[in-house]
């Protein structure tokens, strides 16, 4: 993910990007000059006019109509045009093109969801594009506000409960980009990240036609089910390497006794860890709260992948 | 032009057979049910400042636990409760009232040549309705662990499992302080003016607590409303703001917004009210264009009413709202600069003495240009769509903020401080630290514009390993700039308890606050002064400039 690709502006991903950027480096300019002037002529009266002598005086100069004008209508007519320019890339990104592909986006505490309507696919934490077509989105909330952001295609937008907004964006390089939740909806708000996978036109067919999940003839189960717990933003909530997050981690758990709430104990098998995923707050484990989703989408053979991967973990 | 009363007290302290405000009158009950501006004024001081310790407190919490990704000292769930705190605290308790509330309330009255504020009772109910509303938030948040962000956006505030409810009633609570404290100086400066005072012939700083005065009136009601809804919302599900009810939470940021977006201004005028007297005494010249900076004041003040939308460009209001919004937001932009171009041409042929509050004022037009400029940066729909909730608007607004309207409360604490505590402070000590806040400033906050452009999302627990070497950087600034505040608040005791006695106009200043003594007797002034011509008469005329006055 190349979030940071350029010194003071992400890599230039979209066919919106290019036109944002000009009136960032516009305004930029203007304010290193007007920054420059202020301070270079504040600079130089105290220099300039330092008291020398205790007892100097000044001359009592009260006011110039014809200077106040110019320092007021001078800003304005800058500031007129800086209201042009980013009104007119603010609103080439606010209506989609016809024809563009389209897809359902879904925010939840604390991971993305995409849902290709025509393609019949439901892609967990990645939303795979192809390059060069217009993609629209349309985008609600499950639960409080969140908000979608690439900054590599500088497109932002909140993602409201029961109202749908959208936004638009033309990939123009292939890659991965990071997606952030830039509306803040607690405790792992800053884990709230998803991917943009942008492909060729072949690689993205190739993926459609696979139903969204990509080769995985070459994949074991558990190699498989650690792509479903990325995917699914499993690790928004739960660490594989000991850490204390949302929810427990996991690694090293399969086969010992887990204390749940309530005071009763469950080992770690097959059928808690299947319960656990389809079912998530049937049995919670002590010290935790139930706030975990369920994931209905899910395939038997997939949560066959998915506990697989957390047998695999090691303490 | 000149002052026809004048009390020479070369000496300082009280003057023969009347105690000054400090003296008149001892132990704890002389202070709480004080009807003294000037005592009021103290003890706001004095409680801001507290609360400005403890929000400082919590950043340099959240600017340790940003030195690595991930966990660095605190949880995810401590650390949205840290800059919720931070932000509540240092918003409610510190900024709005510090100025207006401390330094307005203890020179107001003495720049009018008044014996007091027009309510005195009035004014000490602000107080402690201030005190207990401070006390009620601070608990509610520390013992409920409220998470929302100091902005309670629903439906998050709505959900949030924590004491939100006894958190906004303590805000609900603090707004009565903030109108009392309004309604006193309107009264005030509409009634209590001196013979010969008009109102263009006012010092600027009331000009500007006037300005803020109106908004503080008239924008406060509107988030005592807000919140209040937002407690019905969650004690019964009325639904004004759950769309599962036909309400809509985007409801909830234009009522927020169009208080909060104000409260700026009343955060930032009373500071460039005392960026004007700063000026305009240490240049020793009569402030250029007047009426221009009295008027912009309230220029600002109006427009300030009808930009709140900017806010909220992403948050799916309609594109002609975000447009109307953008160009009001432009507009707001021309006072702003009237005033700076007109502190600029004050200095101009001016004859400048770089004393501590000075180099504030200077650090101020520094500090102040970058915030205004990045505003401007931001009020471009197109650019606020790349770095709205990023750092970018977290540096704007401490740029404003901090770099606006603190630096100028401090300038304004130095500059009067002789007469409030009838000492001096350490001069030489006061410019180190001084540089060493000026450059922790920038040091810490310069950085995280960068951090915005690349895209790094505010409110971030975690953050991408690429955006750490900006992080750690910035947090080792906020070391320096503590460091800074540290110093000044102990060398401020010092001067309290310690310093060398203050003369009873230390800088040759011209307004009717310097003609008493330092610090004031009671009532402040034994005959009511009479004014003849404007506030600043530091100037001689053209004709006159190389005969000494």
């Amino acid at each position: 993910m190349d979030a940071a690709a350029g010194p003071f502006l992400p890599s230039q991903a979209s066919t919106l990007a290019p036109a944002v950027d000009a009136v960032h480096y516009f305004v930029l300019g203007i304010s290193i000059f007007f920054f420059l002037l202020i301070v270079g002529l504040m600079l130089t009266f105290v220099i300039r006019y330092r008291r020398r002598r205790a007892e100097a005086t000044t001359p009592d100069l009260t006011h110039n109509h014809a200077l106040e004008i110019f320092w007021s209508v001078t800003p304005l007519l800058i500031l007129a045009a800086i209201f042009t320019m980013g009104f007119n890339a603010y609103m080439a990104g606010r209506v989609a093109p016809d024809g563009a592909l389209e897809v359902y986006v879904t925010g939840r505490q604390w991971s993305w969801s995409f849902s290709y309507p025509r393609e019949g696919i439901v892609s967990p934490g990645e939303l795979v594009v192809p390059v060069g077509r217009p993609v629209k989105l349309v985008m609600a909330s499950e639960d409080v506000i969140h908000s979608f952001f690439v900054p590599a295609f500088r497109v932002k937008q909140d993602v409201l409960p029961n109202r749908y907004t959208t936004l638009w964006f033309e990939a123009t390089m292939e890659g991965e980009f990071v997606i952030f939740c830039t509306e803040y909806c607690g405790t792992s708000h800053s884990d709230m990240i998803g991917t943009v996978i942008v492909k060729s036109e072949e690689e993205y067919r190739a993926w459609v036609e696979s139903g969204g999940v990509g080769d995985i003839s070459q994949l074991s189960m558990a190699e498989y089910g650690a792509l479903l717990f990325r995917q699914n933003a499993c690790n928004a909530c739960h660490a594989v390497d000991g850490t204390r997050l949302v929810g427990p981690p996991l690694n090293g758990i399969f086969g010992h006794r887990q204390p749940l709430t309530g005071g009763d104990a469950v080992t770690v098998d097959e059928e808690y860890l299947r319960e656990s995923i389809v079912n998530p707050n049937a049995k919670v484990v002590d010290g935790y709260s139930a706030s975990m989703p369920a994931f209905p989408h899910l395939k038997p053979e997939q949560v066959g992948a998915l506990i697989e991967y957390i047998k695999s973990l090691e303490q | 032009m000149s002052i026809a009363t004048q009390i020479i007290d070369r000496h300082g302290g009280a003057d023969h057979g009347h105690k000054s405000y400090l003296e008149d009158g001892s132990g704890l009950r002389s202070w709480i049910f004080t009807l003294d501006h000037k005592r009021i004024g103290i003890m706001y001081l004095a409680s801001a400042m507290a609360a400005f310790l403890l929000g400082g407190l919590l950043a340099m919490i959240i600017r340790i636990e940003l030195l690595t990704p991930g966990p660095t000292i605190i949880s995810a769930d401590r650390y949205n409760q840290a800059f919720t705190l931070h932000g509540a605290i240092m918003i409610f308790l510190f900024i709005i009232p510090v100025i207006p509330a401390a330094l307005g309330n203890f020179f107001l009255p003495l720049q009018l040549g008044a014996k007091d504020v027009a309510f005195p009772r009035l004014n000490l109910a602000s107080y402690w309705i201030y005190v207990i509303g401070a006390i009620f938030a601070v608990v509610s948040m520390v013992m409920g662990s409220v998470d929302t962000g100091w902005t309670f956006y629903t439906p998050y505030s709505v959900d949030s499992n924590t004491a939100v409810i006894p958190m906004v009633t303590g805000a609900f609570i603090l707004g009565f302080s903030s109108i009392f404290t309004g309604v006193n100086f309107v009264v005030t400066i509409h009634k209590m003016r001196p013979a010969g005072m008009g109102w263009f012939s006012m010092p600027l700083f009331l000009w500007a607590l006037y300005a803020t005065s109106i908004v503080q009136i008239l924008a406060t009601p509107v988030l005592g409303i807000t919140l209040l809804l937002l407690a019905v919302e969650r004690l019964v599900g009325i639904g004004i703001f759950d769309p599962l009810m036909g309400g809509d939470p985007v409801l909830f940021q234009h009522f927020f917004w169009f208080y909060s977006h104000p409260a700026v201004y009343i955060m930032i005028l009373p500071a460039m009210g005392i960026i004007s007297e700063v000026i305009a005494c240490f240049s020793r010249k009569n402030i250029f264009g007047y009426r221009f900076v009295a008027l912009s004041s309230i220029g600002i003040a109006v427009i300030g009413f009808l930009v709140w939308g900017h806010h909220m460009f992403v948050s799916g209001q309609s594109e002609l709202a975000g447009t109307i919004f953008s160009a009001l937001t432009f507009l707001v932009a021309i006072p702003s600069a009237i005033k700076v171009f007109n502190w600029i041409a004050t200095m101009y042929r001016g004859s400048i003495e770089l004393k501590t509050p000075m180099i504030y004022a200077l650090m101020f037009l520094f500090l102040f240009s970058i915030g205004g400029l990045t505003g401007v940066y931001l009020g471009a729909l197109a650019l606020n769509v790349h770095v709205h909730d990023t750092y970018f608007v977290v540096a704007h607004f401490h740029y404003v903020i901090v770099g606006g309207t603190v630096i100028a409360f401090i300038g304004g604490l130095h500059y009067w401080w002789p007469k409030m505590s009838g000492r001096m402070y350490p001069e030489r000590l006061a410019q180190v630290v001084a540089l060493m806040i000026f450059v922790g400033f920038n040091w810490t906050f310069f950085p995280q514009f960068i951090l915005g452009t690349q895209g790094m999302p505010r409110r971030y627990y975690n953050y991408l390993p690429e955006f750490a070497p900006l992080h750690q950087f910035s947090s080792a600034g906020a070391f320096v700039m503590g460091a800074g505040f540290g110093l000044m608040i102990a060398y401020f005791i010092w001067s309290w308890l310690r310093g060398p006695r203050a003369p009873q106009n230390p800088w040759g200043a011209t307004t009717l606050e310097w003609t008493t003594s330092s610090p004031p007797i009671m009532h402040n002034f034994h005959k009511t002064p009479m004014v003849s011509g404007g506030a600043y008469h530091y100037s001689v005329h053209p004709s006159e400039a190389t005969v000494r006055r």
